[in-house]
């Protein structure tokens, strides 16, 4: 099995290329402070995982990343260019390079599962009909619904939208795949699905991946960095089994015996 | 384009009379609208299709059929029948009932926005069918019904012009007299043009205040 | 009533038919231009569609029927032929309340829909066009109904104008007759009539373009 990615060569030999960087970033909600002054960096090809408890900011950086949110202070680059403030244009360029999978799937219900998958590479990458259709009968067999095509995505359950979703997320080969607790809206039985599907995805690919979840078993698999937050904070960083076997701070060793 | 302020000067006070005559018969029209069709919400719930049938036919005719046509009718075919009412009263009357076919729409969902649980726990409580009507459900549904009772007055404010027709004197009445003695009609036209958009505008805000006291 | 006096009625029918396709054409490419302007990243291209819709809202059909006939001649010297300054007083005033329509509609759209065509990086006017308003669309079906009914009871407005519809029509023929109960009560019925066959138009249209969406 394999999932073509970015024309970026894979991270090679020990010199990592920074893809994203993010400094003091600080975003609020009113009176509540969800990022304070983050500086985060996040080299080619790395798969980070954010854990930590629900208000803690994690989902906020995807959301900042993916410019669906603003900060209200910090810059973020990606690949070099620089969003907030930046030109319409060049946040289309950047956007091209991120894909997002959210939580609740957000397919498009008016169109069928084969159109979810080609509009975008079609309208906004510029591919032809046929390529745009060739990649995604290849991406709907890899995530094991190439005969769902034609269907409707309200038609499906809800293991199914969101392997659609990855899916969907895929075919514009983006560098980074930002994932918002995609598991978290799916029934359990259907959870092991979705997350062995990211798994091949994440052994398979050089794709970039920042990834919120409470799934820790999975975080350990995937993650080559894992990121502790608290209060809009990175209280703790390190490789997955620095912090889950023996975290440094008491803050992190609480949550996790409280969400194994 | 020429624009002439003495000719607004000259229209001013003929304005003052027909602002006056328009507001009377929004005044009037409303208060027929909110009790016609009260009659008609109640007569809706009526037990025998006898009686539902032919006032939802009656009013739906009257809801979608053009209020000016109504006008006429009352206007040259109530004195064939022997009834000769003022030109003022004649408009009035026609105003209520086509928007008394709006209103029982709006008591209509007021009540049945009253969830089944309110009814269930009046008669749980074994409260006496009046009681459940004037403790219960009406209070209920009053917060519900007084915005959009409300916007219906502003459509019938917009909708009072057509009392010209019938000889009214109202604001559009008055502009056209004072257009056709004076031959000016862009200076009277525009100034009850745009009475019209402020007063709608300012009436608007006053409901939305009004709905923002009710919804608390 | 004689067969001439039937022709009046029926070339009146005529006219009001022709000035409510026209006028509703109209009031749509203005509900929709204004309707989605409103949710336009620039504030000055939402306040320019605001004001339209609050002005043509609060204004009376008659008052901007009697304005565009009378006052744009002598004002501006745009003598318009009476279908088209009927269109245009119909069309605009309605359509502010189509814009209305559409603007509320778009914001029912799931908030998500619109965050999932920001991820695959589609432009606002794609967004808009491929996501929000095919899905936004069947929910206007009612209301634009409602709205289609209250548009052609608008049409018998220009009646006063003696321009030749239905309403005017009509009133030729009382005059011709001297019985305004059965002239008036056919020409209340024929209107009912009109608005009944739209009401079940825009019901199929409803179903079709739902049972589209949800197949």
């Amino acid at each position: 099995m394999s999932v073509e990615t970015s024309k970026q060569p894979a991270v090679t030999g020990t010199v990592p290329t920074e893809l994203i960087r993010i400094e003091g970033v600080t975003k609020r909600f009113g009176e509540n402070t969800v990022l304070d002054g983050l500086d985060l960096s996040v080299d080619a090809g790395r798969h980070v995982t954010l854990i930590g408890p629900s208000g803690s900011g994690k989902t906020t950086i995807l959301r900042l990343l993916m410019t669906l949110a603003e900060p209200d202070e910090g810059t973020i680059t990606v690949a070099g260019q620089r969003l907030f403030p930046a030109p319409e244009k060049q946040v289309r360029e950047v956007r091209k390079k991120i894909g997002m999978v959210f939580q609740q799937f957000n397919l498009f219900p008016n169109m069928s599962v084969l159109r979810n998958l080609t509009e975008a590479p079609v309208r906004v990458l510029g591919l032809s009909k046929d390529e745009a259709e060739a990649r995604a009968r290849e991406l709907l067999d890899l995530v094991g619904l190439a005969d769902k095509c034609d269907a409707k995505p309200t038609r499906l359950s809800g293991g199914q939208q969101q392997r659609v979703a990855i899916a969907r997320a895929l075919a514009m080969r983006p560098q980074v795949l930002l994932l918002d607790e995609v598991t978290s809206a799916l029934d359990p039985e259907l959870v092991a699905g979705v997350l062995d599907l990211l798994r091949d995805i994440a052994r398979s690919t050089d794709i970039t991946m920042l990834c919120v979840t409470h799934e820790m078993g999975f975080a350990r698999d995937i993650s080559d960095q894992v990121l502790m937050f608290d209060a809009g904070r990175v209280i703790e960083a390190g490789p997955p089994e620095k912090i889950f076997g023996d975290p440094e701070r008491e803050r992190t060793r609480e949550f996790i015996s409280a969400v194994l | 384009m020429t624009w002439d302020w003495g000719a607004v000067a000259d229209f001013l006070p003929y304005f003052g009379k027909g602002l006056v005559v328009t507001l009377e018969a929004l005044a009037l029209g409303s208060l027929i609208s909110f009790a016609l069709g009260l009659v008609w919400t109640l007569l809706m719930r009526a037990p025998t299709r006898w009686v539902r049938w032919p006032v939802g036919v009656f009013t739906e005719f009257v809801r979608d059929t053009p209020l000016l046509v109504q006008l006429f009718f009352l206007f040259y075919v109530l004195p064939e029948a022997g009834v000769t009412l003022s030109p003022l009263t004649t408009g009035v009357l026609g105003l209520g009932l086509h928007y008394s076919t709006y209103t029982m729409q709006v008591y209509r969902a007021g009540i049945e926005a009253v969830p089944a649980g309110q009814w269930e726990a009046a008669t749980a409580l074994s409260l006496p069918v009046r009681r459940t009507w004037t403790a219960v459900v009406l209070p209920q549904a009053v917060r519900r019904v007084v915005p959009p009772l409300g916007n219906y007055v502003i459509a019938m404010l917009k909708d009072t012009p057509m009392l010209m027709t019938i000889g009214v004197l109202e604001m559009l009445g008055r502009a056209r007299l004072v257009s056709q003695q004076h031959f000016q009609f862009t200076e009277p036209l525009t100034v009850i043009g745009i009475a019209f958009v402020v007063v709608s505008y300012l009436a608007s805000l006053l409901l939305r205040t009004l709905e923002r006291r009710l919804v608390r | 009533m004689t067969a001439g006096l039937w022709k009046i009625i029926l070339q009146g029918v005529g006219v009001t038919l022709q000035l409510l396709v026209y006028s509703a054409l109209l009031a749509a490419a203005m509900s929709f231009v204004a309707g989605a302007a409103r949710t336009h990243r620039s504030r000055l291209v939402r306040f320019v569609a605001g004001l339209y819709t609050e002005v043509f809202r609060g204004t009376s059909a008659l008052v901007m029927i009697f304005w565009v006939f009378f006052v744009l001649p002598v004002a501006f010297g745009w003598q318009l032929v009476p279908m088209w300054a009927g269109t245009l007083a119909l069309g605009l005033t309605y359509g502010a309340y189509g814009a209305e329509i559409v603007r509320g509609a778009l914001a029912a759209v799931d908030p998500a829909q619109r965050e999932g065509g920001i991820a695959l990086g589609f432009t606002p006017w794609q967004r808009l066009r491929l996501i929000l308003l095919p899905q936004a669309v069947p929910e206007m079906i009612p209301s634009f109904s409602n709205l289609l009914i209250e548009l052609l009871k608008g049409t018998a407005l220009v009646s006063i104008t003696g321009m030749g519809d239905l309403a005017f029509s009509g009133n030729l023929v009382r005059l011709a007759l001297q019985q305004s109960a059965q002239i008036y009560g056919y020409l209340l019925l024929i209107y009912f009539v009109i608005a009944f066959l739209l009401t079940r138009g825009m019901r199929g249209l409803e179903r079709r373009l739902k049972a589209e969406v949800a197949r």
